[in-house]
């Protein structure tokens, strides 16, 4: 057993860090990457026309809702802390 | 081929018989000649490796261990205070399992500052999970540089190894040295055939963080690995000596122990002293043996109670001292010997500290203080020698 | 360079590291640029924490851990390794934070750099040693609290001026180095672009705000990146064959805006 282990490894999911969760507003969203680019995690993904959100690993900094020059992302609390809302256990 | 050489100069060929290709080193007495000689080997063209000029032993140990995760066979040398100032490298570079080999010329720690030999610097390096091997001569010193890579790159071991020759006595006295030719080191050393490397295409961490759920499972696979390593080490100097016709006995080197009533355990160049009084005193009729640890870690426990098991009174001649405490390798010898139905009574002699010349009349001193006094006894012969 | 020219990958993910960590946006976008063949060295750091810790292991390349003092040294051995085996394709990225840069690392980052290795060195600079919870660094800037350098009747934050690791770099006569910031995206991409295509040593020293250890909401990493640059705090520089460059700031704004969002300065302005 020798410490140089194979890499990627993830056990955890970060997301469940999250007390509030960037929702897009897909109406208000020109696809500028922005959002994409200032994601310290790389958790928001680039799609065709929007992005969508990784929200097993974000942690809801807030950097994207902040940073979008169209304030198309809003941060909105966690009912269940990292859950889905109305989910029981993270 | 016969030349004649110093302790630095045999392991300086070896490192070029081993065919190392990185070597990372900086500078320190009485350490400097091995890399000197390693540099003028390369800028001669007869040694094909890479030469890190590093600013401090540190890094040399650092570049040492990042040059050996990409699979590179490396080398550095050091003595002193260059080997304190790589204590935490050494735990790292043991504990992520990269086959470094490092000679160590045993010269004395500041303060007092000192430039003569003695072991305490690498004695002070017992616990950092290298493979320690004290030579008796430069012959040695050459042939157990090869032994070394063999032993630290076996898939069973993964160890470092240190190499630890005594400053001056060893590193700086000439000798005739059997250099052996490159095709039969080749045959005996094949290239290092890394586990793992660094590679994009196969993305390794080295060296993870570990938390106690599994941090104590690594500290047990190291201490697994030197455990094979007593056997590694003995299969390497028998197979050694099928090629070179040259071997050392492994972890220990008994001398005349059989019916020994006294024997003198030491470490290191000293033993050939040792060695002179011990047939004049048997000459005398003195029942007297001498066993040098070729190995101190793994320690050689089993193999020492085999020699000694029988013997009345073991001395044990430090050249280092645990402050507080006694030479360190008294204490080891004691532990080793406890597990005997009738253990020998063990007396511990610090001498030869900083340089200190060790005469044949302070060996003759040991065994006749030894030999005259009844086991009980013998603690108070210890302090009175020391 | 253009977002959409950046590769989707992410080389770094599922990191532990605080949310909003300037510091891990830092090294998640100079791996954009540097790309898949690129090896790690990293020292016991924040960074070390939160990416290599058994068993969340967030890189996607390989990640050589050393000790804290010697980030550059082991940079040195696997730079030295990849060469003889004829991997010159494969970039050698050291990263440590301020601490393990200017402080404790700067002997053996000097010594690299003197010898000329081929590898990149990237300086996250948080202004504080904040994986062990926040003391001063020689890169705090003068006036910050950290826990070593507290605010009370007699302590009034940090006395020193920040250590000017640009001029020692640049002293070394190095082939590429520069200043950035996370605030300014293009600007730092463009700067790891350089250092890529830098034959020899190349030296980035990036601004990597910390939400916990300077004392803000995480929403405002960037923002503060960017305000540290427009307060004229954080120069962006270059220095390249021998020339030191500086964007200039033309109306600087008030170093209030910077201070007022940060606990680290809240003495100055009460």
């Amino acid at each position: 057993m020798i410490p140089n282990l194979p890499t990627p490894h993830l056990k955890f999911r970060t997301g469940s860090w999250r007390t509030a969760r960037p929702v897009l507003q897909a109406g208000r969203c020109n696809n500028c990457l922005i959002c994409w680019l200032f994601c310290p995690e790389g958790c928001i993904q680039r799609e065709k026309g929007y992005i969508t959100i990784d929200l097993d690993y974000c942690k809801g900094c807030g950097i994207c809702a902040h940073e979008c020059p169209r304030q198309a992302l809003k941060l909105v609390e966690e009912v269940v802390p990292g859950g889905e809302e109305g989910e029981t256990s993270a | 081929m016969r030349e004649y050489i110093n302790g630095n100069e045999a392991v300086a060929q070896a490192v070029r018989l081993a065919r190392v290709e990185v070597v990372a080193a900086y500078p320190i007495t009485p350490q400097s000649p091995v890399v000197e000689e390693i540099a003028a080997q390369i800028a001669r063209g007869e040694l094909d490796a890479e030469y890190i000029r590093v600013e401090s032993e540190h890094a040399a140990l650092t570049a040492c261990y990042g040059a050996a995760v990409t699979g590179m066979r490396v080398f550095t040398a050091t003595s002193s205070q260059g080997l304190a100032y790589m204590f935490e490298m050494l735990h790292y570079v043991s504990g992520s399992r990269v086959p470094v080999v490092m000679a160590v010329a045993n010269r004395g720690l500041a303060a007092p500052w000192t430039i003569w030999a003695d072991h305490q610097d690498s004695i002070a390096c017992r616990d950092t999970g290298w493979i320690q091997l004290y030579v008796e001569t430069a012959q040695e010193a050459l042939d157990t540089c090869l032994q070394a890579y063999r032993i630290a790159e076996c898939p069973e071991v993964l160890t470092p190894v240190m190499v630890c020759l005594d400053g001056y006595v060893l590193s700086h006295t000439e000798e005739i040295v059997e250099i052996p030719a490159q095709e039969v080191v080749d045959a005996f050393l094949p290239p290092y055939k890394p586990r793992e490397v660094v590679e994009p295409e196969r993305p390794l961490v080295f060296g993870v963080g570990a938390g106690p759920d599994i941090y104590p499972a690594f500290k047990q696979a190291q201490q697994a690995a030197m455990d094979r390593a007593r056997d590694v080490i003995c299969r390497v100097d028998e197979e050694f000596y099928r090629i070179f016709g040259r071997r050392y006995g492994g972890l220990v080197v008994p001398y005349r122990c059989q019916g020994a009533e006294v024997v003198l355990v030491t470490l290191g160049a000293t033993m050939g002293t040792v060695r002179e009084v011990v047939d004049r005193l048997r000459q005398e009729g003195r029942r007297v043996g001498a066993l040098r640890l070729r190995a101190l870690r793994p320690f050689p426990a089993e193999e020492l109670r085999r020699v000694l098991a029988g013997t009345r009174v073991v001395a044990v001649l430090d050249r280092n001292c645990s402050f507080g405490y006694e030479g360190a390798v008294c204490t080891e010898v004691k532990a080793a010997l406890l597990g005997l139905e009738k253990p020998p009574a063990v007396a511990g002699f610090i001498l030869g500290l900083g340089g200190q010349d060790i005469r044949q009349a302070d060996i003759e001193d040991i065994f006749r203080r030894c030999l005259a006094a009844s086991s009980g006894a013998v603690h108070q012969v210890a302090a009175a020698q020391s | 360079m253009k977002i959409t020219e950046l590769p989707e990958e992410e080389l770094v993910y599922g990191s532990f590291a605080c949310a909003g960590c300037g510091g891990i946006l830092a090294v998640r976008l100079a791996l954009k640029v540097l790309g898949p063949r690129t090896v790690i060295v990293t020292t016991p750091s924040c960074l070390l924490g939160v990416t290599t810790f058994y068993p969340q292991l967030a890189f996607k390349v390989p990640c050589v851990n050393v000790t804290f003092p010697s980030t550059a040294a082991a940079v040195s051995g696997v730079a030295t390794g990849l060469k003889r085996r004829g991997r010159e394709d494969v970039h050698v990225l050291g990263v440590a934070g301020d601490g393990g840069t200017v402080d404790i690392g700067l002997q053996a980052l000097s010594g690299a750099i003197e010898r000329g290795h081929n590898f990149i060195f990237l300086c996250y600079d948080n202004e504080a040693y904040m994986n062990t919870g926040v003391q001063r660094s020689s890169s705090t800037p003068q006036g910050a609290r950290t826990t070593t350098t507290p605010v009370g009747l007699r302590g009034k934050g940090e006395d020193r001026a920040k250590k000017d690791m640009m001029r020692i770099v640049a002293a070394h006569d190095i082939p590429y180095a520069a200043t950035a910031s996370i605030g300014y995206p293009q600007d730092y991409l463009r700067k790891v672009h350089k250092a890529k295509e830098t034959k020899g040593p190349a030296y980035i020293h990036v601004l990597a705000p910390c939400p916990p250890g300077w004392g803000y909401p995480s929403h405002l990493t960037v923002h503060l990146a960017r305000l540290a640059v427009q307060t004229g705090q954080w120069p962006l520089a270059e220095y390249e064959k021998g020339r030191l460059t500086q964007k200039k700031i033309d109306n600087p704004r008030p170093i209030e805006e910077y201070w007022s969002l940060q606990a680290r300065f809240a003495h100055l302005l009460s």
